[in-house]
């Protein structure tokens, strides 16, 4: 039984299968249309935000992680001191979600009965920042630190002998908040997912508030007010970030590999990846004749192809399935919002690219350290 | 109790001159020039030991040119990685030479280990794969990994050269002073 249960979590973990899951998941659990929407009720996914979904879901992850435990291979990685707040992450972003979609849905209810959100207070009715909201803060800084505190005394830092540039750890793991831009990592060009990437993620989340111009959902909890924004970024947090940070923690082991989490790290396991860039696809399988000597020559339908993604495609889609929004919102947002929205998906469309053609890059130029 | 109305010190029409320690014109600026004085002497000391900080005080390179034996201690096919550790190379040799690879991964620098029954140099940050020849084939890796110039010295030693590197995408692997015929 538990076997069984050990061996189905592995083979669903495997990324091709865990990432389109999620991925095909996503809009149904966070439905961004009417179409979802109705998906969602009819699979009764909207329980997961009630009561029993919240114990479901919390019980769920105690039995996976309480099986871990017991399990000699998921027991190394689980107990090791790194991987704690992984743990904790994981235990701390369900019950936050769930706190507030389901204060969400208590409000989407109300609001479609003609009532005030559940939030909203009368005007005279005044909360005092001192002392009312600096208590509160008070408060949760110390028990914050006495947690910290005793966290640091009970657990010893996971420190390792002296750093020798010539013996690499084997996995060699970031930071635990950073595995989600190491996983990047495995899919583009350092200058892409170690400087390009992470700037975008900074600067597109200071451009939302500038981007979205819907005035609802302000200082309440609301789900369908601003439902596709929600989805997006949920998408964008939950699996590109998180799922990428829980990825790097118990899924990889040795040389990078993927490992199921019951799986034992085999050192050796030998997976085939032969790695094929866009132009080596385009001249030599398609044409049979060897890689033109010109590199803009050799590269051209790789800059066709990224030329087309991120800059046709927006003009395309404002004039056929955005064009409702391109006129909302005009051109400047338009051209922020589909720079970094794109930007956002070409992780997974890249990370599907290398599973199911190991493709390498689309434009290759290392002569010039230029890969994307 | 008198009916006097309290006027807040920064009200409307409250006093101006209702203290000796009000600050001049002239005692302003000295404040002023004192404050700034201390702030760029402190914000200089701070510079100061930040850019100390980038020298260190032992730095430890190994020499760039070294010598690693014969060419008849490397059997034929064999990835030698005696001097990984003291040289950052890794000296391979193959049917019919010999060359010294650079062991540093050209994805992101990390040190790639060989798997002797795999055949391959792979990487454990973000699993680069290197064939024995230096050719990257699988992983994020954008290029193969980098040649040193190797050469017989007059004792018929093999002497590597760091100083030198021949990277394969620009087409220096034909240079002939990447590898050693033997």
């Amino acid at each position: 039984m538990i076997d069984t249960f050990k061996s189905v979590i592995d083979a669903l973990s495997a990324p091709t299968v865990s990432f389109t899951l999620l991925t095909v998941f996503t809009p149904l659990v966070f439905p961004p249309t009417d179409w979802f929407d109705k998906v969602n009720r009819k699979l009764g996914i909207w329980r997961l935000w009630t009561k029993p979904g919240l114990w479901a879901g919390m019980g769920f992850l105690t039995f996976f992680f309480v099986v871990g435990y017991f399990d000699p291979n998921f027991h190394i990685t689980l107990t090791k001191a790194d991987n704690f707040p992984i743990v904790l992450m994981v235990y701390s972003m369900f019950f936050f979600i769930w706190l507030g979609m389901s204060k969400a849905y208590v409000n989407d209810e109300r609001i479609e009965q003609g009532l005030k959100p559940t939030e909203y207070n009368d005007p005279d009715d005044k909360v005092l920042v001192w002392p009312d909201l600096v208590y509160i803060e008070f408060i949760a800084l110390i028990l914050f630190m006495v947690f910290l505190i005793v966290w640091s005394i009970l657990v010893a830092a996971p420190l390792e002998e002296p750093a020798n540039p010539a013996s690499t750890p084997n996995p060699s793991k970031a930071p635990w908040y950073f595995l989600g831009l190491q996983e990047m990592l495995v899919y583009f060009d350092p200058w892409l997912a170690g400087i390009v990437f992470p700037m975008f993620i900074i600067f597109g989340m200071m451009a939302i508030p500038y981007i979205d111009m819907n005035p609802k959902g302000s200082g309440y909890y609301s789900f369908k007010e601003r439902r596709i924004g929600i989805c997006i970024f949920m998408y964008g947090w939950l699996i590109l970030w998180l799922f990428l940070i829980v990825i790097g923690t118990f899924f990889r082991g040795p040389n990078w590999n993927f490992f199921g989490p019951f799986e034992y790290w085999d050192p050796h396991k030998v997976v085939p990846l032969n790695n094929v860039n866009l132009s080596e696809y385009f001249w030599v399988k398609m044409f049979n004749t060897g890689l033109p000597s010109n590199i803009m020559l050799r590269e051209s339908i790789g800059f066709v192809v990224v030329f087309a993604y991120m800059f046709m495609f927006p003009i395309f889609l404002a004039k056929t399935w955005f064009k409702d929004l391109f006129e909302k919102i005009g051109p400047v947002r338009y051209t922020s919002l589909m720079l970094f929205g794109l930007s956002m998906f070409s992780l997974p469309i890249k990370m599907y690219l290398r599973w199911f053609f190991n493709l390498k890059y689309i434009i290759a130029i290392p002569e010039w350290f230029f890969n994307i | 109790m008198s009916e006097e109305k309290i006027t807040p010190a920064a009200a409307v029409g409250a006093s101006t001159q209702n203290s000796e320690n009000e600050i001049g014109r002239r005692g302003f600026f000295k404040w002023l020039t004192v404050g700034w004085i201390a702030f760029g002497a402190a914000t200089g000391g701070f510079f100061t030991i930040m850019i100390r900080f980038l020298f260190p005080n032992v730095l430890f390179e190994p020499p760039q040119t070294f010598k690693i034996g014969f060419p008849d201690d490397y059997a034929k096919n064999t990835v030698d990685i005696r001097f990984k550790k003291s040289f950052n190379v890794w000296v391979v040799r193959d049917e019919e030479s010999i060359f010294a690879l650079s062991t540093v991964c050209t994805h992101l620098g990390c040190t790639p280990n060989w798997l002797q029954t795999e055949g391959k140099f792979k990487c454990p940050c973000h699993g680069s794969g290197f064939r024995m020849t230096g050719i990257n084939f699988e992983g994020p890796a954008p290029r193969p990994l980098e040649r040193y110039k190797v050469s017989l010295s007059n004792d018929g030693q093999i002497l590597v050269d760091k100083t030198k590197s021949f990277k394969w995408e620009k087409g220096e692997w034909e240079n002939s002073e990447s590898f050693l015929i033997v």
